[in-house]
Protein backbone atom coordinates (compact mmCIF):
# COMPACT_ATOMS: atom_id res chain seq x y z
CA UNK A 1 0.00 0.00 0.00
CA UNK A 2 1.63 3.17 -0.66
CA UNK A 3 -1.53 5.28 0.54
CA UNK A 4 -3.68 4.76 2.98
CA UNK A 5 -6.31 6.70 5.55
CA UNK A 6 -7.33 4.73 9.01
CA UNK A 7 -10.84 6.46 10.18
CA UNK A 8 -9.48 10.23 8.90
CA UNK A 9 -12.06 12.69 9.90
CA UNK A 10 -12.07 16.83 8.89
CA UNK A 11 -14.34 19.21 10.09
CA UNK A 12 -14.46 22.82 9.03
CA UNK A 13 -15.75 24.96 11.71
CA UNK A 14 -19.33 23.67 12.75
CA UNK A 15 -19.23 21.46 9.61
CA UNK A 16 -17.94 17.74 10.09
CA UNK A 17 -17.11 17.16 5.91
CA UNK A 18 -15.35 13.78 6.94
CA UNK A 19 -15.88 11.11 9.47
CA UNK A 20 -14.16 7.77 9.99
CA UNK A 21 -13.11 7.17 6.25
CA UNK A 22 -10.15 4.49 5.30
CA UNK A 23 -8.98 3.84 2.30
CA UNK A 24 -6.18 2.45 0.17
CA UNK A 25 -4.56 2.87 -2.28
CA UNK A 26 -2.26 0.38 -4.33
CA UNK A 27 0.65 1.09 -6.80
CA UNK A 28 -0.66 -0.06 -10.41
CA UNK A 29 -4.59 -0.21 -9.38
CA UNK A 30 -7.07 2.64 -9.54
CA UNK A 31 -9.02 3.60 -6.42
CA UNK A 32 -12.48 4.94 -6.95
CA UNK A 33 -13.98 7.23 -4.64
CA UNK A 34 -17.95 7.86 -5.56
CA UNK A 35 -20.56 9.57 -3.61
CA UNK A 36 -23.14 12.94 -4.24
CA UNK A 37 -22.04 16.64 -4.30
CA UNK A 38 -21.31 17.27 -1.15
CA UNK A 39 -20.24 13.93 0.22
CA UNK A 40 -16.70 15.23 1.21
CA UNK A 41 -14.75 13.38 -2.02
CA UNK A 42 -12.84 17.03 -2.37
CA UNK A 43 -12.29 17.09 1.08
CA UNK A 44 -11.13 13.64 1.11
CA UNK A 45 -8.27 13.88 -1.31
CA UNK A 46 -7.42 17.42 -0.47
CA UNK A 47 -6.20 15.84 2.79
CA UNK A 48 -3.82 13.02 0.57
CA UNK A 49 -2.79 16.05 -1.03
CA UNK A 50 -1.55 17.98 1.84
CA UNK A 51 -4.01 20.95 1.25
CA UNK A 52 -5.70 20.39 4.56
CA UNK A 53 -4.91 18.30 7.23
CA UNK A 54 -7.05 15.76 9.02
CA UNK A 55 -7.98 16.14 12.55
CA UNK A 56 -8.89 12.88 13.50
CA UNK A 57 -7.25 9.06 12.40
CA UNK A 58 -4.05 8.76 10.53
CA UNK A 59 -3.01 9.00 7.34
CA UNK A 60 -0.32 6.84 6.29
CA UNK A 61 2.16 6.42 3.38
CA UNK A 62 4.45 3.23 2.59
CA UNK A 63 3.31 2.34 5.82
CA UNK A 64 4.19 5.30 8.21
CA UNK A 65 2.13 7.56 9.78
CA UNK A 66 2.45 11.05 8.00
CA UNK A 67 1.14 14.70 7.86
CA UNK A 68 1.61 16.82 4.98
CA UNK A 69 2.33 20.46 5.72
CA UNK A 70 1.71 21.47 2.28
CA UNK A 71 0.78 20.59 -1.38
CA UNK A 72 4.73 20.58 -1.66
CA UNK A 73 5.38 17.71 0.56
CA UNK A 74 2.83 15.76 -0.62
CA UNK A 75 4.54 16.35 -4.24
CA UNK A 76 7.67 15.12 -2.92
CA UNK A 77 6.22 12.13 -1.43
CA UNK A 78 5.49 11.12 -5.19
CA UNK A 79 1.79 12.37 -4.91
CA UNK A 80 0.44 14.44 -7.69
CA UNK A 81 -2.93 15.88 -7.73
CA UNK A 82 -5.09 17.04 -10.70
CA UNK A 83 -7.87 19.28 -9.27
CA UNK A 84 -11.38 19.95 -10.92
CA UNK A 85 -11.35 23.58 -11.73
CA UNK A 86 -7.88 24.60 -10.77
CA UNK A 87 -5.83 22.11 -12.88
CA UNK A 88 -4.05 24.39 -15.21
CA UNK A 89 -3.79 28.46 -16.06
CA UNK A 90 -5.43 28.92 -19.03
CA UNK A 91 -3.63 31.86 -20.47
CA UNK A 92 -0.68 30.41 -20.24
CA UNK A 93 0.99 27.84 -22.96
CA UNK A 94 1.37 23.61 -22.58
CA UNK A 95 4.36 23.69 -22.31
CA UNK A 96 4.68 26.42 -19.37
CA UNK A 97 1.60 24.66 -17.75
CA UNK A 98 3.44 21.14 -17.80
CA UNK A 99 6.34 22.24 -16.36
CA UNK A 100 5.05 24.88 -13.73
CA UNK A 101 6.34 24.94 -10.19
CA UNK A 102 9.28 22.17 -11.78
CA UNK A 103 10.31 24.44 -14.29
CA UNK A 104 13.94 22.51 -15.70
CA UNK A 105 16.76 24.88 -15.37
CA UNK A 106 19.74 26.39 -17.13
CA UNK A 107 22.28 27.86 -15.93
CA UNK A 108 20.52 30.58 -13.62
CA UNK A 109 17.35 30.19 -16.03
CA UNK A 110 14.68 28.35 -17.44
CA UNK A 111 15.77 25.85 -20.22
CA UNK A 112 12.48 26.75 -22.31
CA UNK A 113 13.88 25.00 -25.36
CA UNK A 114 13.88 21.92 -22.83
CA UNK A 115 10.39 22.54 -21.36
CA UNK A 116 8.90 22.52 -24.93
CA UNK A 117 10.77 19.43 -26.27
CA UNK A 118 9.88 17.62 -23.22
CA UNK A 119 6.15 18.54 -23.22
CA UNK A 120 5.92 17.65 -27.00
CA UNK A 121 7.48 13.90 -26.23
CA UNK A 122 5.52 13.20 -23.01
CA UNK A 123 1.80 13.94 -24.49
CA UNK A 124 2.77 12.06 -27.81
CA UNK A 125 3.77 9.05 -25.37
CA UNK A 126 0.83 9.11 -23.86
CA UNK A 127 -1.11 9.20 -26.63
CA UNK A 128 -2.26 13.00 -26.74
CA UNK A 129 -1.97 14.95 -30.09
CA UNK A 130 -2.09 18.39 -29.09
CA UNK A 131 -1.72 20.72 -32.12
CA UNK A 132 0.88 23.07 -30.64
CA UNK A 133 2.53 23.04 -27.43
CA UNK A 134 2.83 27.11 -27.11
CA UNK A 135 -1.30 27.39 -27.46
CA UNK A 136 -2.53 28.70 -24.43
CA UNK A 137 -4.60 25.72 -22.10
CA UNK A 138 -7.49 27.77 -22.25
CA UNK A 139 -8.13 26.99 -25.92
CA UNK A 140 -7.79 23.17 -25.17
CA UNK A 141 -10.83 21.19 -24.83
CA UNK A 142 -11.44 20.08 -21.23
CA UNK A 143 -10.54 16.60 -22.05
CA UNK A 144 -7.04 18.02 -23.10
CA UNK A 145 -6.68 19.80 -20.48
CA UNK A 146 -7.12 16.71 -17.76
CA UNK A 147 -5.15 14.67 -20.48
CA UNK A 148 -2.39 16.91 -20.57
CA UNK A 149 -2.53 17.14 -16.41
CA UNK A 150 -2.09 13.43 -15.85
CA UNK A 151 0.84 13.55 -18.67
CA UNK A 152 2.63 15.69 -16.55
CA UNK A 153 2.07 13.79 -13.27
CA UNK A 154 3.13 10.78 -14.24
CA UNK A 155 6.13 12.56 -16.39
CA UNK A 156 7.08 14.19 -13.11
CA UNK A 157 7.78 10.33 -11.27
CA UNK A 158 4.24 10.65 -9.65
CA UNK A 159 3.49 7.38 -7.73
CA UNK A 160 0.01 8.36 -6.92
CA UNK A 161 -1.80 10.55 -9.16
CA UNK A 162 -5.16 11.90 -7.55
CA UNK A 163 -7.83 13.24 -10.04
CA UNK A 164 -10.94 15.08 -8.74
CA UNK A 165 -14.20 14.41 -11.25
CA UNK A 166 -12.06 14.33 -14.30
CA UNK A 167 -14.93 13.22 -16.39
CA UNK A 168 -17.83 15.27 -14.67
CA UNK A 169 -17.44 18.54 -16.84
CA UNK A 170 -17.32 16.41 -20.10
CA UNK A 171 -19.21 14.37 -23.44
CA UNK A 172 -19.29 11.01 -23.36
CA UNK A 173 -16.17 10.98 -26.02
CA UNK A 174 -13.71 12.99 -24.19
CA UNK A 175 -15.03 11.35 -20.52
CA UNK A 176 -13.67 8.08 -22.29
CA UNK A 177 -10.41 9.73 -23.81
CA UNK A 178 -9.49 10.86 -20.07
CA UNK A 179 -10.41 7.41 -18.81
CA UNK A 180 -8.05 5.73 -21.06
CA UNK A 181 -5.43 7.75 -19.67
CA UNK A 182 -6.00 6.85 -16.19
CA UNK A 183 -5.74 3.37 -17.82
CA UNK A 184 -2.27 4.01 -18.73
CA UNK A 185 -1.35 5.78 -15.67
CA UNK A 186 -2.37 2.37 -13.99
CA UNK A 187 -0.75 0.44 -16.44
CA UNK A 188 2.77 2.47 -15.44
CA UNK A 189 2.55 1.63 -12.07
CA UNK A 190 0.72 4.35 -10.48
CA UNK A 191 -1.27 4.18 -7.93
CA UNK A 192 -4.75 6.17 -9.19
CA UNK A 193 -7.13 8.03 -6.57
CA UNK A 194 -10.21 8.61 -9.39
CA UNK A 195 -12.95 11.28 -7.80
CA UNK A 196 -16.50 10.69 -9.39
CA UNK A 197 -20.20 10.92 -9.12
CA UNK A 198 -20.66 8.69 -12.34
CA UNK A 199 -20.42 4.90 -11.57
CA UNK A 200 -20.39 3.91 -15.00
CA UNK A 201 -16.86 5.80 -15.57
CA UNK A 202 -15.61 4.27 -12.23
CA UNK A 203 -16.73 0.79 -12.80
CA UNK A 204 -14.89 0.03 -15.64
CA UNK A 205 -11.34 1.20 -14.50
CA UNK A 206 -11.63 0.97 -10.49
CA UNK A 207 -10.59 -1.65 -8.68
CA UNK A 208 -11.24 -0.99 -5.36
CA UNK A 209 -14.71 1.21 -4.98
CA UNK A 210 -14.90 3.63 -1.55
CA UNK A 211 -18.32 4.63 -1.14
CA UNK A 212 -18.74 7.80 0.22
CA UNK A 213 -22.23 9.17 1.97
CA UNK A 214 -22.49 12.83 3.68
CA UNK A 215 -19.06 12.58 5.05
CA UNK A 216 -19.07 9.17 5.84
CA UNK A 217 -17.92 5.77 4.20
CA UNK A 218 -20.75 3.36 3.20
CA UNK A 219 -17.78 1.02 3.59
CA UNK A 220 -14.68 0.00 0.15
CA UNK A 221 -15.29 -2.73 -2.12
CA UNK A 222 -13.34 -4.74 -4.09
CA UNK A 223 -14.23 -5.06 -7.35
CA UNK A 224 -15.07 -9.02 -6.81
CA UNK A 225 -17.29 -8.36 -4.11
CA UNK A 226 -19.59 -5.77 -5.93
CA UNK A 227 -21.50 -5.45 -9.54
CA UNK A 228 -21.97 -2.41 -11.40
CA UNK A 229 -25.60 -2.74 -10.24
CA UNK A 230 -24.74 -2.55 -6.98
CA UNK A 231 -22.21 0.45 -6.95
CA UNK A 232 -25.12 2.06 -9.11
CA UNK A 233 -27.69 2.04 -6.37
CA UNK A 234 -25.51 2.09 -3.50
CA UNK A 235 -24.76 5.27 -5.09
CA UNK A 236 -27.90 7.10 -5.63
CA UNK A 237 -29.14 5.54 -2.44
CA UNK A 238 -31.60 2.51 -3.15
CA UNK A 239 -35.00 3.82 -0.92
CA UNK A 240 -34.47 7.15 -2.43
CA UNK A 241 -34.32 6.20 -6.13
CA UNK A 242 -37.44 3.90 -5.79
CA UNK A 243 -39.12 7.16 -3.61
CA UNK A 244 -38.43 9.04 -6.95
CA UNK A 245 -39.69 5.94 -9.36
CA UNK A 246 -42.64 6.25 -7.45
CA UNK A 247 -42.70 10.18 -7.29
CA UNK A 248 -42.15 10.17 -10.76
CA UNK A 249 -44.47 7.80 -12.21
CA UNK A 250 -47.45 8.61 -14.28
CA UNK A 251 -51.17 7.33 -12.65
CA UNK B 1 -9.60 16.57 -29.15
CA UNK B 2 -8.08 13.86 -31.08
CA UNK B 3 -7.54 10.16 -29.39
CA UNK B 4 -5.12 7.88 -31.46
CA UNK B 5 -2.47 10.41 -32.55
CA UNK B 6 -1.32 10.89 -36.16
CA UNK B 7 -5.04 11.70 -36.99
CA UNK B 8 -5.11 15.45 -37.11
CA UNK B 9 -8.49 16.88 -36.29
CA UNK B 10 -10.37 18.01 -39.26
CA UNK B 11 -12.49 20.93 -37.08
CA UNK B 12 -9.14 22.67 -36.25
CA UNK B 13 -7.87 25.25 -38.55
CA UNK B 14 -3.92 25.42 -38.62
CA UNK B 15 -2.92 28.19 -36.39
CA UNK B 16 -1.14 30.45 -38.93
CA UNK B 17 1.77 32.80 -38.37
CA UNK B 18 -0.28 35.56 -38.04
CA UNK B 19 -2.60 33.83 -35.94
CA UNK B 20 0.24 33.40 -33.43
CA UNK B 21 1.81 37.03 -33.73
CA UNK B 22 -1.78 38.24 -33.10
CA UNK B 23 -1.34 37.05 -29.57
CA UNK B 24 1.61 38.27 -29.04
CA UNK B 25 0.55 40.71 -25.93
CA UNK B 26 3.12 44.12 -27.12
CA UNK B 27 1.44 43.82 -30.88
CA UNK B 28 -1.09 46.64 -30.12
CA UNK B 29 1.82 49.16 -28.50
CA UNK B 30 3.80 48.60 -31.72
CA UNK B 31 1.17 49.06 -33.63
CA UNK B 32 0.35 52.38 -31.51
CA UNK B 33 3.69 53.43 -31.52
CA UNK B 34 4.27 53.28 -35.13
CA UNK B 35 1.02 55.03 -35.70
CA UNK B 36 1.99 57.81 -33.37
CA UNK B 37 5.55 58.24 -34.48
CA UNK B 38 4.05 58.56 -38.41
CA UNK B 39 1.95 61.16 -37.60
CA UNK B 40 4.13 63.78 -35.01
CA UNK B 41 7.37 63.08 -37.53
CA UNK B 42 5.29 63.73 -40.59
CA UNK B 43 4.28 67.06 -38.91
CA UNK B 44 6.91 68.16 -37.33
CA UNK B 45 10.98 68.02 -38.48
CA UNK B 46 12.49 68.85 -34.99
CA UNK B 47 10.17 65.41 -33.86
CA UNK B 48 11.87 63.52 -35.93
CA UNK B 49 15.48 65.53 -35.47
CA UNK B 50 17.93 63.29 -33.53
CA UNK B 51 17.64 65.94 -31.29
CA UNK B 52 14.16 65.96 -31.00
CA UNK B 53 14.34 61.85 -30.11
CA UNK B 54 16.61 62.76 -27.82
CA UNK B 55 13.84 64.74 -26.18
CA UNK B 56 11.17 62.72 -25.74
CA UNK B 57 12.90 59.29 -25.45
CA UNK B 58 13.55 61.27 -22.15
CA UNK B 59 10.07 60.95 -20.61
CA UNK B 60 9.83 57.94 -22.11
CA UNK B 61 12.92 56.22 -19.78
CA UNK B 62 11.74 57.79 -16.50
CA UNK B 63 8.28 56.28 -17.25
CA UNK B 64 9.08 53.55 -18.64
CA UNK B 65 10.90 51.98 -16.02
CA UNK B 66 8.05 52.08 -14.50
CA UNK B 67 6.09 50.83 -16.23
CA UNK B 68 8.19 48.30 -16.80
CA UNK B 69 8.01 46.80 -12.97
CA UNK B 70 4.30 47.92 -13.26
CA UNK B 71 3.70 45.64 -15.87
CA UNK B 72 5.16 42.74 -14.12
CA UNK B 73 3.15 43.07 -11.03
CA UNK B 74 0.19 43.35 -12.68
CA UNK B 75 1.19 40.17 -14.95
CA UNK B 76 1.12 38.76 -11.27
CA UNK B 77 -2.13 40.35 -10.38
CA UNK B 78 -1.70 42.89 -8.36
CA UNK B 79 -1.97 46.77 -8.36
CA UNK B 80 0.60 49.41 -6.85
CA UNK B 81 -0.61 52.62 -6.18
CA UNK B 82 2.31 53.85 -3.81
CA UNK B 83 4.41 53.35 -6.65
CA UNK B 84 4.24 56.95 -7.85
CA UNK B 85 4.71 58.86 -4.64
CA UNK B 86 7.12 56.16 -3.96
CA UNK B 87 9.40 58.11 -6.15
CA UNK B 88 8.93 61.45 -3.92
CA UNK B 89 9.49 59.76 -1.49
CA UNK B 90 13.28 57.80 -2.21
CA UNK B 91 14.18 61.77 -4.28
CA UNK B 92 13.07 63.35 -0.51
CA UNK B 93 14.86 60.96 1.34
CA UNK B 94 18.65 61.13 -1.02
CA UNK B 95 18.36 64.91 -1.12
CA UNK B 96 16.79 65.47 2.80
CA UNK B 97 20.30 62.98 4.03
CA UNK B 98 22.85 64.67 1.89
CA UNK B 99 21.98 68.03 2.22
CA UNK B 100 20.95 68.64 6.32
CA UNK B 101 23.20 65.74 7.47
CA UNK B 102 26.00 65.78 5.54
CA UNK B 103 25.85 62.02 3.89
CA UNK B 104 27.47 60.98 1.16
CA UNK B 105 25.20 61.03 -2.05
CA UNK B 106 25.97 57.21 -2.85
CA UNK B 107 25.19 56.70 1.46
CA UNK B 108 22.04 58.51 1.27
CA UNK B 109 21.02 56.65 -1.77
CA UNK B 110 21.38 53.53 -0.28
CA UNK B 111 19.21 54.67 3.10
CA UNK B 112 16.75 55.26 0.28
CA UNK B 113 16.58 52.22 -1.16
CA UNK B 114 16.48 50.21 2.03
CA UNK B 115 13.46 52.64 2.62
CA UNK B 116 11.87 51.91 -0.94
CA UNK B 117 12.19 48.24 -0.58
CA UNK B 118 10.90 47.97 3.24
CA UNK B 119 7.70 50.14 2.04
CA UNK B 120 7.70 47.09 -1.16
CA UNK B 121 7.89 44.03 1.29
CA UNK B 122 5.04 45.89 3.80
CA UNK B 123 2.79 46.65 0.84
CA UNK B 124 3.28 42.51 -0.19
CA UNK B 125 3.47 41.12 3.20
CA UNK B 126 -0.18 42.93 3.54
CA UNK B 127 -1.63 42.04 0.73
CA UNK B 128 -0.24 38.06 0.62
CA UNK B 129 -0.96 37.47 4.55
CA UNK B 130 -4.52 39.05 4.60
CA UNK B 131 -5.89 38.45 0.69
CA UNK B 132 -6.92 42.26 0.43
CA UNK B 133 -7.19 43.64 -3.02
CA UNK B 134 -3.76 45.13 -3.62
CA UNK B 135 -5.54 47.96 -4.74
CA UNK B 136 -6.87 48.88 -1.30
CA UNK B 137 -3.83 48.33 0.26
CA UNK B 138 -1.37 50.05 -1.79
CA UNK B 139 -4.05 53.10 -1.65
CA UNK B 140 -4.02 53.07 1.86
CA UNK B 141 0.44 53.15 1.54
CA UNK B 142 -0.26 56.06 -0.87
CA UNK B 143 -1.56 57.97 1.64
CA UNK B 144 0.79 57.45 4.16
CA UNK B 145 3.50 58.12 2.23
CA UNK B 146 2.07 61.57 0.55
CA UNK B 147 1.49 62.56 4.20
CA UNK B 148 4.88 61.74 5.64
CA UNK B 149 6.79 63.27 2.69
CA UNK B 150 4.56 66.86 2.91
CA UNK B 151 4.87 66.35 6.86
CA UNK B 152 7.96 65.80 7.18
CA UNK B 153 9.68 68.25 4.32
CA UNK B 154 7.45 70.66 6.22
CA UNK B 155 8.96 70.19 9.31
CA UNK B 156 12.36 69.96 8.18
CA UNK B 157 12.23 72.83 5.84
CA UNK B 158 9.29 74.90 6.37
CA UNK B 159 8.61 74.87 2.87
CA UNK B 160 7.56 71.96 0.59
CA UNK B 161 10.69 71.31 -1.06
CA UNK B 162 13.99 70.20 -0.21
CA UNK B 163 16.99 71.42 -2.73
CA UNK B 164 20.71 71.93 -3.17
CA UNK B 165 21.67 68.45 -3.71
CA UNK B 166 24.57 69.93 -5.85
CA UNK B 167 26.99 71.08 -3.43
CA UNK B 168 26.64 67.78 -1.60
CA UNK B 169 29.25 65.23 -1.12
CA UNK B 170 29.59 62.40 -3.88
CA UNK B 171 27.15 64.14 -5.67
CA UNK B 172 29.31 64.24 -9.69
CA UNK B 173 29.97 60.14 -9.32
CA UNK B 174 25.83 60.05 -8.67
CA UNK B 175 25.29 62.35 -11.26
CA UNK B 176 27.52 61.17 -13.97
CA UNK B 177 25.74 57.20 -13.18
CA UNK B 178 22.49 58.30 -12.94
CA UNK B 179 21.55 61.56 -14.80
CA UNK B 180 24.11 62.74 -16.86
CA UNK B 181 24.14 62.80 -20.99
CA UNK B 182 25.80 61.15 -23.65
CA UNK B 183 26.41 62.66 -26.51
CA UNK B 184 25.43 60.91 -29.82
CA UNK B 185 25.45 62.63 -33.52
CA UNK B 186 25.39 66.16 -31.99
CA UNK B 187 22.49 65.41 -29.99
CA UNK B 188 22.43 65.10 -25.82
CA UNK B 189 20.44 61.53 -24.50
CA UNK B 190 19.82 61.32 -21.13
CA UNK B 191 21.65 58.24 -19.25
CA UNK B 192 18.34 57.54 -18.11
CA UNK B 193 17.37 55.72 -21.26
CA UNK B 194 20.09 53.08 -20.74
CA UNK B 195 18.81 52.78 -17.61
CA UNK B 196 15.40 51.62 -18.99
CA UNK B 197 16.71 49.92 -21.59
CA UNK B 198 18.49 47.59 -19.03
CA UNK B 199 15.59 47.44 -16.47
CA UNK B 200 13.65 46.27 -19.90
CA UNK B 201 15.83 43.67 -20.56
CA UNK B 202 16.29 42.28 -17.44
CA UNK B 203 12.79 42.01 -16.93
CA UNK B 204 11.78 40.28 -20.35
CA UNK B 205 14.56 37.97 -19.83
CA UNK B 206 13.15 37.21 -15.62
CA UNK B 207 9.84 36.98 -17.22
CA UNK B 208 10.80 34.82 -20.54
CA UNK B 209 13.38 32.95 -19.78
CA UNK B 210 13.40 32.07 -15.83
CA UNK B 211 11.65 30.11 -13.58
CA UNK B 212 10.43 33.06 -11.38
CA UNK B 213 8.95 34.67 -14.82
CA UNK B 214 6.73 31.13 -15.15
CA UNK B 215 5.62 31.85 -11.66
CA UNK B 216 4.88 35.52 -12.21
CA UNK B 217 2.31 34.52 -14.86
CA UNK B 218 1.07 31.59 -13.00
CA UNK B 219 -0.08 33.55 -9.96
CA UNK B 220 -1.35 36.30 -11.52
CA UNK B 221 -2.72 33.67 -14.37
CA UNK B 222 -4.60 31.29 -11.62
CA UNK B 223 -3.13 31.97 -7.60
CA UNK B 224 -4.85 28.93 -6.16
CA UNK B 225 -4.06 26.25 -9.38
CA UNK B 226 0.10 27.76 -9.05
CA UNK B 227 0.13 26.75 -5.47
CA UNK B 228 -1.06 23.67 -6.21
CA UNK B 229 2.06 22.42 -8.21
CA UNK B 230 4.04 24.23 -5.90
CA UNK B 231 4.64 27.78 -7.02
CA UNK B 232 6.05 29.56 -4.14
CA UNK B 233 2.87 32.70 -4.55
CA UNK B 234 3.07 34.78 -1.57
CA UNK B 235 7.32 35.02 -2.10
CA UNK B 236 6.58 35.80 -5.73
CA UNK B 237 4.27 38.51 -5.11
CA UNK B 238 6.17 39.68 -2.18
CA UNK B 239 8.91 39.95 -4.82
CA UNK B 240 7.17 41.96 -7.23
CA UNK B 241 6.14 44.47 -4.55
CA UNK B 242 10.17 44.82 -3.86
CA UNK B 243 10.34 44.82 -7.60
CA UNK B 244 8.38 47.63 -8.20
CA UNK B 245 9.69 49.42 -5.11
CA UNK B 246 13.38 49.18 -6.66
CA UNK B 247 12.23 51.03 -9.52
CA UNK B 248 10.55 53.90 -7.80
CA UNK B 249 14.06 54.38 -5.64
CA UNK B 250 15.95 54.16 -9.34
CA UNK B 251 13.60 56.71 -10.96
CA UNK B 252 13.10 58.83 -7.46
CA UNK B 253 17.23 59.14 -7.69
CA UNK B 254 17.42 59.43 -11.03
CA UNK B 255 15.07 62.57 -10.87
CA UNK B 256 16.65 64.35 -7.77
CA UNK B 257 19.64 64.17 -9.01
CA UNK B 258 18.74 65.81 -12.58
CA UNK B 259 17.33 68.69 -11.04
CA UNK B 260 18.99 68.61 -7.50
CA UNK B 261 16.14 69.75 -5.66
CA UNK B 262 12.58 67.64 -4.79
CA UNK B 263 9.03 68.76 -4.18
CA UNK B 264 7.12 66.90 -1.40
CA UNK B 265 4.15 65.98 -3.49
CA UNK B 266 6.10 64.73 -6.52
CA UNK B 267 5.17 61.38 -8.14
CA UNK B 268 1.72 62.02 -7.14
CA UNK B 269 -0.53 61.04 -9.86
CA UNK B 270 1.68 59.26 -11.48
CA UNK B 271 1.02 55.55 -10.31
CA UNK B 272 -1.65 55.84 -12.78
CA UNK B 273 -0.05 56.64 -16.02
CA UNK B 274 2.76 53.81 -15.39
CA UNK B 275 -1.17 51.18 -14.94
CA UNK B 276 -2.24 53.22 -18.38
CA UNK B 277 1.12 52.34 -20.16
CA UNK B 278 1.11 48.66 -19.12
CA UNK B 279 -1.88 48.41 -20.12
CA UNK B 280 -1.14 49.78 -23.31
CA UNK B 281 1.66 47.43 -23.61
CA UNK B 282 -0.83 44.97 -23.52
CA UNK B 283 -1.13 43.68 -19.85
CA UNK B 284 -4.59 42.42 -18.47
CA UNK B 285 -5.78 44.24 -15.33
CA UNK B 286 -6.67 40.57 -14.38
CA UNK B 287 -3.13 39.96 -14.64
CA UNK B 288 -1.80 36.55 -16.08
CA UNK B 289 -0.53 38.27 -19.06
CA UNK B 290 1.04 40.93 -20.33
CA UNK B 291 4.68 41.65 -21.09
CA UNK B 292 7.50 44.23 -20.20
CA UNK B 293 9.03 44.97 -23.45
CA UNK B 294 4.91 45.78 -24.48
CA UNK B 295 4.94 48.41 -21.47
CA UNK B 296 8.28 49.92 -22.57
CA UNK B 297 6.49 50.49 -26.01
CA UNK B 298 3.91 52.03 -23.96
CA UNK B 299 6.43 54.05 -22.63
CA UNK B 300 7.79 55.56 -25.95
CA UNK B 301 3.92 56.32 -27.33
CA UNK B 302 3.51 58.54 -23.91
CA UNK B 303 6.72 60.40 -24.32
CA UNK B 304 5.90 61.03 -28.08
CA UNK B 305 2.91 62.22 -27.26
CA UNK B 306 3.97 64.60 -24.28
CA UNK B 307 6.96 66.14 -26.14
CA UNK B 308 4.95 65.74 -30.09
CA UNK B 309 1.87 68.19 -29.11
CA UNK B 310 4.55 70.44 -27.60
CA UNK B 311 6.51 70.41 -31.35
CA UNK B 312 3.24 70.88 -32.62
CA UNK B 313 2.17 74.16 -30.60
CA UNK B 314 -0.55 72.64 -29.46
CA UNK B 315 -2.45 73.08 -26.12
CA UNK B 316 -0.74 70.17 -23.56
CA UNK B 317 -4.79 69.77 -22.24
CA UNK B 318 -4.70 67.47 -25.45
CA UNK B 319 -2.42 65.03 -23.82
CA UNK B 320 -5.15 64.07 -21.23
CA UNK B 321 -7.22 63.63 -23.80
CA UNK B 322 -4.76 61.06 -26.09
CA UNK B 323 -3.92 59.36 -23.15
CA UNK B 324 -8.08 58.46 -22.15
CA UNK B 325 -8.21 57.40 -26.30
CA UNK B 326 -5.65 55.51 -26.70
CA UNK B 327 -6.59 53.38 -22.98
CA UNK B 328 -9.63 52.45 -24.08
CA UNK B 329 -8.21 51.49 -27.41
CA UNK B 330 -5.53 49.38 -25.95
CA UNK B 331 -8.11 47.89 -23.24
CA UNK B 332 -10.51 47.03 -26.23
CA UNK B 333 -7.47 44.99 -28.35
CA UNK B 334 -6.38 43.40 -24.91
CA UNK B 335 -10.27 42.07 -24.72
CA UNK B 336 -10.05 40.24 -28.07
CA UNK B 337 -6.86 38.99 -26.97
CA UNK B 338 -8.17 37.26 -23.61
CA UNK B 339 -10.92 36.55 -25.10
CA UNK B 340 -9.11 34.41 -28.15
CA UNK B 341 -7.17 32.99 -25.58
CA UNK B 342 -9.07 31.99 -22.91
CA UNK B 343 -12.14 30.46 -24.80
CA UNK B 344 -12.80 27.48 -23.01
CA UNK B 345 -13.92 24.37 -25.31
CA UNK B 346 -15.50 21.47 -23.89
N1 LIG C 1 -13.05 24.95 3.15
C1 LIG C 1 -14.26 24.60 3.61
N2 LIG C 1 -14.85 25.31 4.60
C2 LIG C 1 -16.07 24.95 5.08
N3 LIG C 1 -16.77 23.90 4.64
C3 LIG C 1 -16.24 23.15 3.66
C4 LIG C 1 -14.95 23.47 3.09
N4 LIG C 1 -14.69 22.54 2.14
C5 LIG C 1 -15.74 21.73 2.10
N5 LIG C 1 -16.67 22.07 3.01
C6 LIG C 1 -17.94 21.38 3.26
O1 LIG C 1 -17.67 20.01 3.43
C7 LIG C 1 -18.64 19.21 2.77
C8 LIG C 1 -17.99 18.27 1.78
O2 LIG C 1 -17.52 19.03 0.65
P1 LIG C 1 -16.65 18.42 -0.52
O3 LIG C 1 -15.55 17.61 0.07
O4 LIG C 1 -16.24 19.53 -1.41
O5 LIG C 1 -17.69 17.48 -1.25
P2 LIG C 1 -17.65 16.80 -2.69
O6 LIG C 1 -16.33 17.06 -3.31
O7 LIG C 1 -17.91 15.35 -2.42
O8 LIG C 1 -18.77 17.39 -3.49
C9 LIG C 1 -19.63 20.17 2.15
O9 LIG C 1 -20.74 20.29 3.02
C10 LIG C 1 -18.87 21.46 2.08
O10 LIG C 1 -19.75 22.56 2.19
MG1 LIG D 1 -15.73 18.06 -5.19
Amino acid sequence: MILQTKGIGKSFGSVLALREVSMSVEAGHVTCVLGDNGAGKSTLIKILAGVHQHDAGSLLVDGAETRFGSPRDALDRGIATVYQDLAMIPLMSVWRNFFLGSEPRKGLGFDVAKARRVARDELRAMGIDIRDVDQPVGTLSGGERQSVAIARAVYFGARVLILDEPTSALGVKQAGVVLRYIARARDRGLGVVFITHNPHHAYPVGDRFLLLNRGTSLGEFAKADITREKLTSLMAGEAELKELAHELERD
Amino acid sequence: MTATAGRADERVAEVGPLRRLLIRPELGAVVGAVVVFAFFASQSAVFRSLPGIANWLDPAATLGIMAVAIALLMIGGEFDLSAGVMTGTTGLILVTLATRYGMNVWAAMLVGLVVALAVGLFNGLIVTRTRLPSFIVTLGTFLMLQGVNLGVTKALTGTVQVSGLRTAWGFDSAHTVFAGTIQIGGASFRVAILWWLLVTAVATWVLMRSRQGNWIFAVGGGEQAARAVGVPAARTKIALFMTTAFAAWLVGSILALRYTSVQANVGIGQEFIYIIAAVIGGCLLTGGYGSAIGAAIGAVIFGMADKGIVFLGWDADWFMFFLGAMLLLATLANRLVRRYAEEVKH
